[in-house]
């Protein structure tokens, strides 16, 4: 079994030692050092700000648990400097195959075209990308990260919240305008703020093992329904690296996760599906899904991101990859609202645009795993209907629901401004930005994603010849005099841009407004409408 | 394009005919597995959500409609 793979030492802090009137006060206190609330650490750190980031234990944990990352949170990772050293470990793939019983159905690939700087996905095991992330933290001095600090009171004040923890020294209190609570599905702070987390618990149990074996089978995302070697369920078959294989087994709802989770009784399961027994074992569990969410995200000074915020099944890798999008929705308007840029209550357009995301992420992987998991028989009846139409007939393939991986939402947004021009296509107000393959002047390779690095990720002009812009905002200039070149047409294609084409892009890389000639009052409104004044 | 509910067939008997007959000599298990993809197989022929949610509607109301009547006729 695989052990915890990065130790660290807790360190008592001054803030231990200050009492009453001297208990420390800190802008900001993140609960959780998880993907997410690494992420947001970070990207908090890189806007300039000071974060305390806080976890109740002294390791990384164990098992994959988390393994697919998609392109938008690489992206993510890449503006937060580590999404190299993700890519370069990671597997990445973007072909699926969907089998039923010994026959392939169809494949599918999640990103058929070229020109953009990430792949589709990568996997790698959670513990890898916490450990990069811990990493990047200990670059940035703004990040205080204390471990063992395990948060067990949390009391409103007037213009902060005071936070009781407990250490291996005792408890102490800091005081925080703002508590972001990244601490899982298990939130205990949501406790104490007193929230539900209602939603759907699914009966089916599942088998998830992830087994270490040289193998030959490519790099893709395998999916059965009722295999030969596993009768009337699904299962799944997925490459890590340091030849770890992720397999997913449907069990049945009485199964006795007791009995189903003992090696001996996994052995055979995994060695009928990959016709031979020479692997060894990493990390088994056995769960049912649940999707949940809490009904506001935002609870005045405590912000709820990832999980304890909101629950999906695995299916389609909605998990991390939501909380990582909530982290970057989050970072730049909490940055704003420090800086007193921005009103307080553009952060109450983080629970509008992730709360959507989340019903939406909640309502494919409820969909896929009903359709896994068939709970009365006439949607077996169904189902079956589908799978056999699937054989020969296009419109079936794309019925059969193994999973619908993840894909950034399109938010319908107060931030966005409504078109006011005919568009054929581009990414629309409210959706994620494209990549695109750029070129400068002198010949050299960039990326889109690379460009809105380098202008510093604020809110970003992204012109294609524009004939001039207002001074306050960085940009991205495409063609014209100075601008990068687009020497394969990709990037005026995928904004289906002419000269004086202008998209206005958010600090986390979304569109807020675009215009085929705009003026300068438009871009102006656009702004403040995006800032939050509206 | 709202759901069409006037006759479009020239000859309606023959439709109807034609699905009775393709029920014949199934059992129960395998008429339902029938309906099931013959429902599939129109839907996605119709391929317009708003009309498919439409016919469900108009379908499901004899579902409830004789579920209703059957429970007035219990307490009659």
């Amino acid at each position: 079994m695989a052990q915890a793979k990065t130790q660290f030492g807790y360190r008592r802090h001054p803030d231990q030692d200050r009492l009453g009137a001297d208990i420390a006060e800190h802008p900001v206190v993140i609960v959780g050092a998880g993907p997410v609330g690494l992420s947001l650490a970070i990207d908090l750190a890189q806007r300039g700000q000071k974060v305390v980031l806080l976890d109740d234990a002294d390791r990384i944990g164990e098992g994959s648990r988390a393994i697919c990352f998609s392109k938008r949170s690489l992206e993510f990772w890449d503006r937060l400097g580590v999404g190299d050293r993700m890519v370069d470990k990671g597997v990445v793939w973007s072909v699926g195959k969907i089998f039923h019983g010994a026959s392939q159905l169809y494949q599918f690939n999640l990103l058929p075209e070229e020109g953009h700087k990430q792949p589709a996905f990568i996997n790698l095991q959670q513990f890898y990308a916490e450990a990069y992330l811990v990493d990047r933290v200990a670059e940035l001095p703004a990040i205080d990260l204390r471990w063992c600090n395990k948060v067990v009171g949390l009391e409103s004040r007037n213009d902060a919240i005071a936070l009781t923890m407990v250490t291996p020294d005792g408890p102490y209190k800091v005081h925080a305008g703002y508590i972001i609570a990244c601490d899982g599905a298990r939130s205990s702070l949501r406790r104490m703020v007193g929230a539900e987390f209602a939603g759907q618990v699914f009966e089916d149990q599942f088998l998830i093992a992830d087994v270490k074996m040289t193998a030959e089978f490519p790099t893709e995302r395998w999916f059965w329904f009722d295999p030969p070697f596993h009768a009337g369920r699904s299962a799944l078959l997925h490459k890590q690296p340091d030849d770890i294989w992720r397999i997913d087994l449907q069990l049945s709802r009485d199964a006795d996760p007791s009995v189903e989770k003992q090696p001996e009784n996994v052995r055979p399961r995994i060695a009928r599906m990959l016709g031979h027994d020479q692997f060894d074992f990493e990390w088994i569990s056995l769960y049912k899904f649940q999707c949940r969410r809490m009904d506001r995200f935002v609870h005045g000074r405590v912000i709820f991101a990832g999980d304890s915020a909101h629950q999906v099944s695995p299916f389609g890798a909605r998990g991390a990859n939501s909380g990582l999008e909530d982290a970057e929705n989050l970072s730049w308007k909490l940055d704003r609202v420090l800086r007193r840029q921005s009103p307080a209550s553009l952060l109450e357009s983080y629970h509008i645009e992730r709360s959507a995301a989340a019903d939406e992420n909640i309502r494919e992987s409820t969909r896929s795993t009903d359709f896994m998991a068939p709970s009365t028989p006439q949607e077996a009846r169904l189902r079956q209907a589908v799978l056999s139409l699937a054989k020969e007939t296009e419109f079936g393939k794309h019925m059969v629901n193994g999973g619908r991986l993840s894909v950034p939402s399109t938010y319908d947004s107060p931030l966005s401004t409504a078109d006011c021009d005919a568009w054929g296509g581009g990414p629309r107000p409210g959706a994620s930005m494209l990549d695109a393959p750029l070129a400068l002047r002198d010949g050299q390779a960039r990326f889109l994603t690379d460009a809105f690095i380098s202008v510093g990720t604020d809110f970003t002009l992204l012109g294609f010849a524009p004939d001039e812009e207002p001074e306050a905002v960085s940009a991205i200039r495409i063609g014209g005099e100075y601008g990068y070149l687009d020497p394969q047409g990709l990037a005026t294609s995928r904004y289906d841009a002419e000269p004086g084409t202008t998209y206005l892009l958010r600090p986390d890389g979304y569109v807020a407004a675009r215009f085929k000639h705009p003026t300068h009052a438009q871009l102006d409104a656009a702004l403040e409408r995006a800032a939050g004044f509206s | 394009m709202p759901l069409s509910t006037s006759s479009n067939f020239a000859k309606p008997d023959d439709a109807f005919r034609a699905v009775v007959e393709a029920h014949r000599g199934l059992t129960d298990e395998q008429s339902a597995d029938l309906d099931a993809a013959l429902v599939l197989i129109l839907a996605n022929h119709i391929g317009d959500i708003e009309v498919l949610r439409e016919a469900i509607a108009l379908a499901k109301r004899r579902v409830l409609d004789s579920v209703q009547q059957q429970q007035q006729q219990q307490q009659q």
